[in-house]
């Protein structure tokens, strides 16, 4: 993979963002994202296929038939076969694997891989609708106005029943406070202007489940975001033709695509065993453990998510997680820093993005292109994982990243 | 007559001005919110909107609408458990639109009075006019067979004295909203002395209901808000006529409107708030005043002159700042009228040197709006007060006599029993005029005033 471009990611938190002005739609985040990584892989005639990931743009813009706007990028594009993939959070995730295996089918030697999402056309109280069709529909009337943070709250309410509150509560607020700490330091960040003084005496705030759901803040959740990333995944040959030096390249090295009942409930909250199997996986195809990581993306849509991803990965045992994260161990300069950008929570979440620009980041970070959040990829340690998760832990992509051989 | 019961039929007299509309869209949500609790399942609600134009009545509903709709998504948590048994409502939004329509199924909007002869409750919102107020009470009190509750919105008249003309024998309370009602927290609670303890407890639960601030108020034209807001107003009007004797009227009115604002770290300078109100408003309530308080000199020949010369500010009716002392573009205060001249001077023509005259802040500064949220805040406010104590400026002197004379405004307001307790004066200015510190406190105590 090399050649990837983050849009920023706008929504509330950014000073330019009024939700009362026109702002960018669909076409133009794509458009922005797609014709940067053309210009870095050397123009559309290198393109073989392309693949969009979105999860909603049919409900938030009214927009289906999204691969319809990858031809709009470029005119070289025009004819490429292209296709959308949905698989709610997970989205981007599937996009990139998707790409990834036609590269390995040898139907393509580059792909164009783009995540968009254009959530702030509506206000947060009718997204949580939309954004409800993650999870199973015929749960919708019984779920939360809020319905995603209020599965989350009752996995968080599990794990502080299980392994005790102030425990888990300190760890969700040493997440958010790296989350902001690291989008500080990139400019395309919905956090990046966040000023706050003591993020985490701020997000150790009491729920208030009157507007709220029991046991999440404002603090715990991702943001509502609209942006779009792109990357290109190539062969070998791919990179040649596109005049992308190895170094610049990161190699996929493994992945692990998984998917679980969308009817059935999780049959233990204060585990995510889809992440788990998805992770498993990737490292196994990658042949290595996770103590060989240097770097991780994970799914962090809320504080919680981040302290369950911890444990699913094995770095940490159940209800250990959240003293991990307490001990710094995730922060940029902690054993084995996570979202690097600031994650869904402090990056911003423009949900069929997400997963692609998790690529982004590590593909910043492994080829030193990561400028002021640049972190050190220690020698021993030269890959990176990434998890893409959709709805309650149901469709996870995990994949296993390899900085180049050449590369510092 | 239970607390449903006496809500089945209420009636908002002048239900499309600017208080009576947001009486009536809390009352709307109020009574669509018993109706939907399942022991009220066969009792009809119905909320008469009268008013005298059907075109406001129109605009009204439109209002009312709107407004629901943002409560609604506000209070989404909670009306997804009211209507958790109405299987085909799925969405937040399908949940929402519903709560609408349920809400404005119960208001009735109507130019014809008659319709208040079958309420319960009627909650006159009519302007302030004693005669008005009198007469409507009294017509719709003599046509029920329900022997009605009355509630009045009067913001200066006294409660007795409605109450005997119009006959309504203690079935009158004062539930002063203010402006705007529904955003506003304070409501002061007006009992005369014949008073029937029933409205007052049934008041209490319904201010409760609609999460307001009560604070009690003796029956004394003006009442607490009022009375001291007129004085405070008097105040800064002699202040500025004492200024203009040494700079051009403008400067004047422009330095202890600064004064109060930015010097007191109050939301707006006092002669903006007087145009907020409106000029001929606040000279209705000094006649109201001044009448019931003989010893006292409640009037402002400045504001009669200014009235005359059709100089009035209040509100056009999309919430927009009509111009008064100031002329507003895009609701900010550009110019001031020169009541010689009359026309109105552009400040940036003399801005800078008032500032410059008047002197700078004590530092850090302190806005309204941080110290709103200022975590330490009467640490700060203690700092910032003794450091403008100290300063010697004319600023500063003109804002210590301003803070001096509010606190000994507010402490007459309790000697002379309009308010129980110097509690509670500060507690309407802070809920009802959203002041950072009430006017009663220790920052501008004589000794401290130079």
């Amino acid at each position: 993979m090399a050649a990837g471009y983050n849009t920023i990611s706008l929504g509330s938190g950014r000073k330019e963002f009024n939700p009362k002005k026109p702002r960018p739609g669909l076409e133009e985040y794509i458009k922005e994202a797609g014709q940067a990584t053309l210009k870095m892989a050397g123009g559309a005639a290198n393109i073989d296929e392309g693949v969009i990931g979105n999860f909603m743009a049919s409900k938030f813009n009214n927009q289906g038939n999204l691969a319809g706007l990858i031809p709009f990028i470029d005119e070289g594009l025009k004819w490429k076969p292209s296709c959308r993939v949905e698989g709610a959070c997970c989205s981007g995730g599937l996009a990139l694997v998707t790409a990834v295996k036609s590269v390995l089918a040898e139907t393509a030697e580059t792909v164009l891989t783009i995540g968009v999402e254009v959530q702030n056309t509506v206000k947060a109280v009718y997204g949580a609708d939309i954004l409800a069709g993650a999870g199973w529909y015929k749960e919708r009337k019984t779920g939360h106005a809020y319905f995603f943070p209020g599965k989350f709250s009752d996995r968080a309410g599990d794990y502080f029943k299980k392994f005790g509150l102030e425990r888990a509560r300190k760890g969700m607020a040493r997440w958010y406070r790296n989350a902001i700490e690291n989008a500080r330091l990139v400019p395309t960040a919905q956090e990046h202007q966040n000023r706050q003084e003591d993020l985490e005496a701020a997000a150790m705030c009491k729920p208030n489940p009157k507007s709220f759901v029991e046991n999440l803040t404002i603090y715990d959740c991702s943001k509502v975001s609209d942006g779009a990333a792109a990357i290109a995944v190539l062969s070998e040959e791919g990179l040649k033709k596109a005049g992308i030096a190895k170094k610049d390249a990161i190699e996929v090295v493994g992945f692990g695509q998984v998917e679980a009942d969308l009817t059935a409930a999780p049959a233990d909250l204060t585990r995510l065993d889809t992440t788990a199997e998805a992770v498993r996986r990737a490292l196994e195809s990658a042949g290595i453990t996770a103590a060989d990581l240097g770097t991780v993306e994970c799914h962090d849509c809320f504080t919680i998510t981040g302290i369950l991803s911890v444990e699913a990965i094995g770095l940490a045992k159940q209800g250990e997680g959240a003293d991990f994260v307490s001990a710094g161990n995730t922060a940029r300069n902690g054993k084995i820093p996570f979202n690097t950008t600031g994650g869904l929570v402090g990056w911003g979440h423009p949900t069929g993005a997400t997963g692609v620009r998790q690529a982004i980041t590590i593909w910043e970070q492994l080829t030193g292109k990561a400028g002021a959040w640049q972190i050190e990829i220690p020698e021993s340690r030269p890959y990176a994982l990434s998890i893409s998760m959709g709805g309650n832990d149901r469709t996870v992509v995990a994949i296993v990243y390899r900085r180049p051989a050449d590369a510092k | 007559m239970n607390y449903a019961e006496r809500l089945e039929n209420v009636t908002v007299l002048g239900a499309s001005g600017k208080m009576g509309s947001g009486i009536l869209l809390l009352t709307a949500m109020e009574m669509a919110d018993l109706s939907l609790k399942p022991e009220n399942k066969d009792r009809q609600f119905v909320l008469n909107a009268v008013d005298v134009s059907n075109k406001a009545l129109d605009g009204l509903m439109k209002y009312l609408k709107v407004q629901v709709q943002k409560a609604a998504e506000k209070k989404i948590v909670q009306l997804r458990k009211v209507y958790e048994n109405n299987a085909d409502l799925i969405d937040n939004k399908d949940i929402v639109d519903r709560y609408v329509a349920d809400v404005c199924a119960i208001v009735r909007p109507t130019v014809v009075l008659e319709s208040a002869y079958a309420s319960g409750l009627v909650f006159e919102a009519v302007i302030e006019n004693p005669a008005l107020k009198i007469k409507l009470l009294s017509q719709i009190n003599k046509n029920s067979a329900n022997a009605p509750w009355f509630f009045t919105n009067t913001s200066s008249i006294p409660v007795h004295e409605l109450d005997e003309k119009a006959g309504l024998g203690g079935r009158l309370l004062g539930v002063h909203f203010y402006n705007p009602p529904a955003i506003q927290k304070l409501v002061e609670l007006i009992r005369a002395a014949s008073t029937k303890d029933e409205l007052v407890e049934f008041a209490l639960a319904y201010s409760k209901n609609l999460r307001k601030i009560v604070v009690p108020s003796n029956d004394f034209a003006g009442f607490i808000g009022n009375g001291h807001f007129m004085r405070d107003a008097l105040h800064g009007i002699a202040e500025a006529e004492r200024l203009s004797k040494e700079m051009p009227f403008a400067e004047a009115v422009y330095m202890v409107n600064r004064a109060t604002q930015d010097f007191l770290i109050r939301p707006m300078g006092i002669f903006q708030l007087i145009d907020y109100v409106g000029l001929d408003v606040c000279q209705y309530i000094m006649s109201v005043m001044a009448e019931r308080f003989p010893g006292e000199t409640i009037h402002s020949p400045l504001l009669d002159r200014l009235i005359a010369a059709g100089v009035k500010g209040g509100q056009f009716s999309d919430g927009s700042q009509k111009d008064g002392f100031f002329k507003y573009e895009k609701n900010r205060p550009a110019a001031i009228y020169d009541p010689e001249a009359k026309q109105y001077v552009p400040v940036a023509s003399f801005q800078a040197a008032c500032d410059a005259k008047m002197g700078p802040l004590p530092q850090p500064a302190l806005s309204w709006k941080s110290a709103v949220k200022h975590p330490k805040k009467e640490a700060a406010l203690e700092e910032f007060f003794a450091k403008l104590a100290a300063m010697s400026s004319p600023g500063a002197v003109l804002a210590m006599r301003y803070g001096e004379r509010s606190r000994e405004i507010g402490l007459k307001l309790v000697s002379d029993k309009v308010a129980q307790k110097e509690e509670d004066v500060n507690t309407v200015l802070l809920s009802g005029f959203y002041h950072v510190y009430g006017p009663i406190n220790n920052y501008f105590k004589r000794e401290m005033v130079k």
